[in-house]
This record gives C-alpha cells, structure tokens and sequence, in this order.
C-alpha cells in the first residue's frame, strides 16, 4: 500500500513499575479506516490507547503519528495535532457543567467562531447535552456521559479519535445509537478511528480492520470480516 | 423622652460591634491565607506547609517597599499610589516565589508517595523562615502605617482608615479570585485539573502550568494578607508565618480543604471566635480557639462545612 499509516506503533513496550503490559505491540492505522483492537480484560488495549496518547511512558519502541514520532511528547501537545481520546469510563469532569466540559474539548482553539459553531453542532447532534448544559457532568447517565465525553472529543476536530471501549456499561439501545454516532465520525466527517472494545462483535461489524490482543501482544490482525467469520475468534471472544 | 437608654446596654452593643468589626478584619486576613491552602490542596492534594512563608515574605517585601517608596517621598505625595505599588509589587514577588517553591521542592516529587511532598513541604517552610530571619534579621521590624491612621469613630466604636482598607480589599480580591476560578477558561482550566489530571492533559491543558498558576495566585493572596497584617499589627517578625498559618490551615479543613467559598468561610468563623473568644472569654486564650475548633472539626465533620458533596465551588 502507497499509501501512508496515519498512526504506526513499532514495537512498543510498557509497563506499570514491574508489571508489563505491553510487550512489543505494533500495528498501522491508515486514514479514513476503523480499526478495532479486541482482546480481554487485562490484555493491555486500554495500555495501548494510553501510550499511543503519551499519557503511559513507553519503555521501548516507536510512535508514528502523521509521518511524525511522537513518543515522549508531552501528552497534552497532542490533542491540537488531531490526535484524540475518548478514554476508558469516560472522564467527565463531573463538577463541572455539560457546557464546559464541551468547551474544554476546544480548550487549545483559538478560532472563537468555530468553536461556536462546533458547540452548536454538536448540540444538534445530540439534543440530550443541549438540554443538560447547566447541569453538571457527574449528574448525567452513562449513556449520556459517553455522548459527552465524544462530543467534547469532537470539539477538537480530531483526524484520529482513538475510542475506549464505548460500549461499557451502556443499555443494549444507546449501544446501537453510539455505534452509529460513530459510523458517521467516520464517514461524514472522514475522521479516522482507532476502536477498543471488549464486545468484539459489536467493534469488528463497525470496523474494517482488527487486531486481536492478548496478553501484551497482538496475536492476530486481519479484516474485520474475516476475524468475524474466524472459528477461533468466534470460540474465544464471540462466545461460541 | 419616652425612651431612656440603658447606658450599659448600650456599651455592651458598641463592645460588641466594636468586636465584630475587628473580627471580620481578622476573618479577612485568615480567608486570604487560607485559599492558598485550599486551592493547592484542591488541584495536588497537598497541605503546604510551606504556605505561611509567603504570607511572612509577603509582609516583609512590603515593609521594604513601603520604606523604600517613603525614602522616595512618594509616600507623601501619593501615599495611596504607594500603598497599592507596594501590594501589587509584594504580589507579583511571592507569586514568582511560590512558583520557584513549587519546582523545586515539590515538582519533583510528583508522582512520589503523598508523605515525601508534604515533608519536602515542612522542609520547605523551616528553609524560607531561616533565608527571612538570617537576610531580615530576629528583631520586629516597624511597619509605616501611620500614614493612614485615623478613622471614623462613632461613639466608642471606632474603624480605623486601615480595616476598612483590609476588608475592602479583601472583599475585592475574594470576588476577584471567585471570578477567576468560575468565570474563566483559565479557571475551568484550574478546576477541571484539581478533578482528573489525566484528562486535562487529553483536553490538551498542561497540569504542570496550571498547578504553578494556583501556586501563585495561592501565594499573591497571602502576600497581601502579609502587608495587612504588618499595617495592622504595626510591625513583621520573621516567624509570623507560622501561627496564622497554621490558623488559616484550620480555618481551610473548617471550611472543608479543597473548597474555596468554604475557605472564605472557615477564615472568617476563625477570625471572628478568635476575636470574640478574645473579648468575652479570655484574651490569654485567643491562640487556643482556632485549634479547639481544628480538632473539633477533624473529630466531629472532618470533611468541613462544604466539604464533600455538599456544593460544587472546589477548584
């Protein structure tokens, strides 16, 4: 393919003190894809996530961003670069209001009017948060935290959203209803996305592209069909 | 005349008003203090105690100021303008101090156990009073407030020019500071660090300068509480960082630490016991009330009156 990865992980280790969790982790994320990285509790996808945003030191390896390493950089000199995450359990400020956790997400713009005009986006795209602007954040249900914390992702217009598991903890329909959110991001607005999820079904239907993950180290990478119609991914992560 | 005054009763409200108003003057000083307290605690949960320096530091470059300022003889020209030079300089000054504090003693130790900062933290505060007594030397140095001594007085009760000074500008710089922290994208920024660091950092706000910023506007307030207390009281002493400190740290757990209204709060429940327990208890004892509420506090409400649930105005 000529075409360039938007984000490469080469080798990448890492580790909480003594305890490994990534153990040479590589993969490519090209733009305009979904990617899905699936795997169990505990195999190092939210690790992933956090390295790729700089958040996690990395022990050893390389991070390609936009034809840029990134490795090393200061986490927060990423979101104006268009690489943003929507982390695990949300984090929504919660004593702070709908409003300003929205506007944080636009924190680093200086272009006052779009940032206007973002804000109103995404109040038409979700009318829940228009409605619970005053309210504060830790008031909201998981559902519309989950809508909150992609809206203010959103508000960074990024190129790469990397999602964290967002399915956790939803209802079966608001599941559906973030699904399609983010079918859109991504074919609306061309946005690139890099998946985590533990409902491997869910994420590889969504995705074109999937890695499986296990243990620190990727252990499959195929299409997202492919890996659905695997027997075993089906007995493994499909419960079959 | 139908009424006739009990003059008893009548001296005993003045006394009581009398009270009152240096209560709230006092009040005042301890709620300025005690937002540096809180505010840090607040965005790296740390108890500063290093944060009673800056107050001392701030009464002491004041006192330079204001001489300075006087040998000039703009204190006799523009006494006001001086007044105001020196609270802005002596701000600035132990802002720039506070943030140097930060870096190098607790910067460092950031992601070390809570127990390492806080001892880098009493370190810190037996470093700064030693730096003020060897440069500042041990003796009370005189403050030059008698350019702005008289007052209004009414019957016995008297208000001098400099406590409605101090509570004007005390009330100007708690309104100022509550506009910053809830009206501002630099105040969101500020409270939404004190709530998840790493988040902040995904929402591409450095934790690093926002910590330094509270550093320094913690200390700025306490600055002025200094010069307050030096035209106040008429002179600084090296160590008169450690008692109102540590008074303005009881009035901040009182108000619930982390809480910047309950701050205010708690200085001025502080300030007015102190004052009141003075005049109607014991004056021997005006030291004593300020802790016999700290430990009534920690044993009975330790999360303080707006601690925890209670309202939204932490940092």
């Amino acid at each position: 393919m000529a075409v360039q990865p938007i984000l490469e992980l080469k080798e990448i280790h890492a580790s909480y003190g003594s305890i490994k969790a990534l153990k040479g982790i590589s993969l490519r994320v090209y733009p305009g894809e979904i990617v899905a990285i699936i795997g169990a509790n505990g195999a190092g996808k939210s690790s992933t996530l956090m390295a790729t945003c700089c958040v996690l030191p990395i022990d050893r390896g390389e991070i390609w961003y936009n034809g840029q390493p990134i490795h090393g950089k200061a986490a927060e000199s990423l979101p104006p670069t268009g690489l943003c995450q929507v982390p695990e359990g949300r984090r929504i400020f919660p004593r702070l209001t709908v409003d300003e956790n929205l506007r944080l997400g636009a924190f680093h713009r200086k272009d006052k009017a779009a940032v206007e005009k973002d804000r109103q986006h995404m109040f038409s795209l979700f009318p829940i948060l228009r409605d619970r602007r005053k309210q504060h954040g830790g008031t909201l249900s998981g559902g519309e935290q989950q809508m909150l914390a992609i809206a203010r992702a959103l508000m960074t217009r990024p190129k790469l959203l990397l999602l964290d598991e967002p399915s956790l903890g939803l209802a079966p329909l608001i599941v559906q209803q973030i699904f399609d959110i983010i079918h859109d991001i991504n074919q609306k607005d061309g946005t690139t996305i890099l998946l985590v999820e533990q409902n491997a079904n869910l994420a590889l239907q969504a995705a074109s592209r999937g890695y499986v993950l296990e243990t620190g180290t990727i252990t499959l990478e195929d299409d997202a069909k492919k890996l659905l119609g695997n027997p075993e991914i089906r007995k493994a992560y499909l419960g079959e | 005349m139908l009424y006739q005054a009990n003059p008893q009763a009548e001296e005993a409200m003045e006394y009581f008003i009398q009270q009152l108003i240096n209560g709230l003057t006092l009040g005042g000083l301890y709620a300025l203090i005690a937002l540096g307290y809180t505010m840090v605690y607040g965005v790296i949960q740390l108890i500063n105690f290093a944060h009673g320096e800056f107050f001392a530091a701030g009464g002491y470059v004041g006192v330079i100021l204001l001489n300075f300022f006087a040998g000039r003889g703009l204190m006799d020209t523009h006494p006001w303008l001086g007044l105001f030079g020196a609270f802005a300089l002596t701000m600035a000054y132990c802002a720039f101090l506070a943030m140097a504090v930060e870096k190098v003693a607790y910067k460092p130790l950031r992601h070390q156990s809570r127990l390492a900062v806080l001892l880098s933290a009493l370190g810190m505060s037996i470093f700064l009073q030693n730096a003020l007594m060897l440069t500042q030397g041990v003796f009370d140095k005189p403050y030059p407030g008698e350019k702005f001594s008289g007052g209004l007085v009414f019957g016995d009760i008297r208000i001098s020019v400099l406590q409605m000074m101090i509570v004007g500008l005390t009330i100007l710089l708690l309104v100022g500071l509550n506009l910053l922290v809830f009206k501002t994208r630099i105040g969101m920024a500020m409270r939404a660090t004190a709530q998840d660091k790493v988040m902040t950092s995904l929402v591409a706000i450095s934790s690093n300068r926002i910590i330094s910023l509270t550093f320094a506007i913690g200390a700025g307030l306490a600055a002025a509480a200094g010069i307050m207390f030096g035209l106040y009281y008429g002179s600084v002493r090296y160590d008169m960082g450690f008692v109102p400190g540590i008074k303005a740290f009881a009035a901040a757990v009182l108000g619930g630490i982390g809480n910047i209204t309950g701050a205010m709060l708690g200085g001025l429940i502080i300030g007015m016991v102190e004052i009141f327990g003075a005049g109607y208890i014991s004056g021997q004892y005006k030291d004593v009330f300020a802790f016999i509420i700290l430990i009534a506090v920690l044993y009975f409400k330790p999360t303080g009156i707006m601690g925890e649930n209670v309202d939204d105005t932490r940092v």
